[in-house]
């Protein structure tokens, strides 16, 4: 049974920027987040996509375009979910589930 | 659907470790696509990386080795695996660390904090050459930053490899900065360059030989070992580099890296087995004659800049040379030039 059917939200336990992406959220690198779920949608159906467009309205202040290109993130920006490679899961098609950690790596910068 | 299994089910959990067959896997990786756990992860990675050092002979027992070190990602993670490696087989190094401090505030400054908790020796374009990067850019503008930096650099790396005196100077440089060169060099039509690119070690000729372990190293796989690792490195971009043509060349291998990931390699692949047409006319290679470091031209790029920058003329050194660079020895001995800036290379006293 999913335990979160009546929730119109899902409650995240952390996103982290890392990398240098945390300059784009205030130098913020933990974030604890609640996100609202779309109008109508099922928990279910909340996916890394849906995930991405509410973290550029909500928790990047400046300079969109180093956190994403189009639909997704830009080239170069690793993407964890709960400490896995969100290609082994999908990608944008990933769920996102009740006390998901999300880390985003940016690796654009000197080494 | 079970809440255990959705979530099994998303981290790929009906799968195993390609490796292994037992973990659940947690990255895939690009030179492969194969999808790996932590621990296999490790292994392979670190297992690469020796085959690289033992297959292309970079080292020698008993050698002293520094690595450059600027606090970020690469070097970070290559001075963590270098000395594990040279533990785990007994290369026999002796292992030492060369950052160098440019002089750009609130990047190098910060990076450096991260590297000085161990012991370091650092050098700095202040005193080799009386200049920071801060004041350079004030004089030139906001252009050709990294052709300066770039040029400096190099030459403060092997003074302080020389100050170390150590016979190897190693760097992070990994496959995207490889195949980012590769391109580089075609758009520029820079020919030099693009036969010397891709070779692991260069500057055997020159006063201290360097290499590129990490040469056929994937960024992504030297972000995601540093993270798992949980080993701490200062990410920022220098505040300078937007402007850089190289911008360009890496955002293109990002792009390509996303729709297939082997690109990386295959371009390095191709630059190594580029050959240069035996009509076209390369320079030769030579000694500076005001401070005897390596150079194709009368005088090197360092001193060509620095005469520049001292003179006043920011566009000294800065696109094609016009004739055979006559104009540069008419100059006067300058008072206020450091000494230290005509010296041979290797033989600065501290």
């Amino acid at each position: 049974m999913c335990l979160f059917s009546c929730c119109s939200m899902i409650d995240l336990r952390r996103i982290m920027c890392r990398g240098g992406l945390e300059l784009l959220c205030d130098s913020e690198k933990i974030h604890k987040v609640n996100v609202d779920l779309p109008n109508g949608a099922e928990s279910d159906d909340f996916t890394m996509k849906h995930l991405l467009s509410w973290v550029r309205t909500n928790l990047i202040k400046e300079r969109p375009e180093m956190f994403m290109k189009g639909d997704t993130v830009r080239p170069g920006v690793l993407v964890l979910v709960n400490d896995c490679d969100w290609e082994l899961s999908g990608q944008l098609d990933t769920r996102i589930e009740e006390k998901d950690v999300i880390v985003f790596i940016s690796t654009l910068h000197g080494g | 659907m079970e809440a255990g299994e959705a979530k099994s089910k998303k981290a790929g959990g009906s799968r195993l470790c390609c490796i292994c067959n037992q973990r659940r896997p947690v990255l895939k990786r690009p030179k492969t696509l194969q999808q790996i756990c932590r621990e296999c992860f490790y292994e392979v990675f670190e297992e690469e990386i020796h085959q690289v050092i033992v297959g292309n002979r970079l080292f020698k027992s008993g050698e002293r080795v520094a690595i450059g070190a600027s606090g970020g990602k690469d070097s970070t993670v290559l001075a963590y695996v270098l000395s594990e490696l040279n533990r785990r087989h007994n290369y026999g190094l002796d292992l030492f660390l060369l950052s160098i401090d440019e002089g750009i505030t609130g990047y190098r400054d910060d990076s450096l904090e991260t590297v000085k908790r161990n012991e370091v020796q650092i050098v700095s374009y202040k005193d080799l050459y009386g200049w920071t990067m801060d004041e350079i850019v004030k004089m030139i503008g906001l252009k050709n930053n990294c052709t300066f930096c770039g040029v400096f650099r190099r030459q403060a790396l092997d003074r302080g490899a020389a100050l170390l005196k150590v016979d190897k100077l190693v760097t992070g440089h990994n496959a995207d900065d490889i195949a980012e060169t590769v391109l580089l060099n075609i758009l520029r039509g820079d020919i030099a360059r693009l036969s010397r690119c891709t070779s692991i070690t260069t500057g055997e000729d020159g006063p201290i030989p360097r290499c590129k372990p990490f040469k056929y190293t994937y960024e992504k796989e030297i972000v995601m070992y540093a993270y798992f690792k949980k080993l701490d490195y200062f990410s920022t971009e220098c505040i300078y580099s937007p402007n850089a043509y190289r911008g360009f060349a890496r955002e293109f291998i990002k792009d390509l890296e996303r729709l297939r990931p082997r690109a990386i390699l295959d371009i390095i692949k191709s630059g190594e087995d580029f050959r240069i047409a035996t009509t076209t006319k390369m320079p030769e290679q030579g000694t500076c004659e005001r401070c005897g470091y390596i150079s194709s031209q009368k005088w090197c790029k360092a001193c060509v800049l620095l005469e520049g920058l001292n003179r006043g003329l920011p566009k000294m050194g800065i696109g094609r040379p016009r004739g055979s660079g006559n104009d540069q020895k008419d100059t006067k001995a300058r008072s206020t030039a450091k000494s230290i800036e005509s010296k041979q290379c290797g033989s600065l006293e501290f």
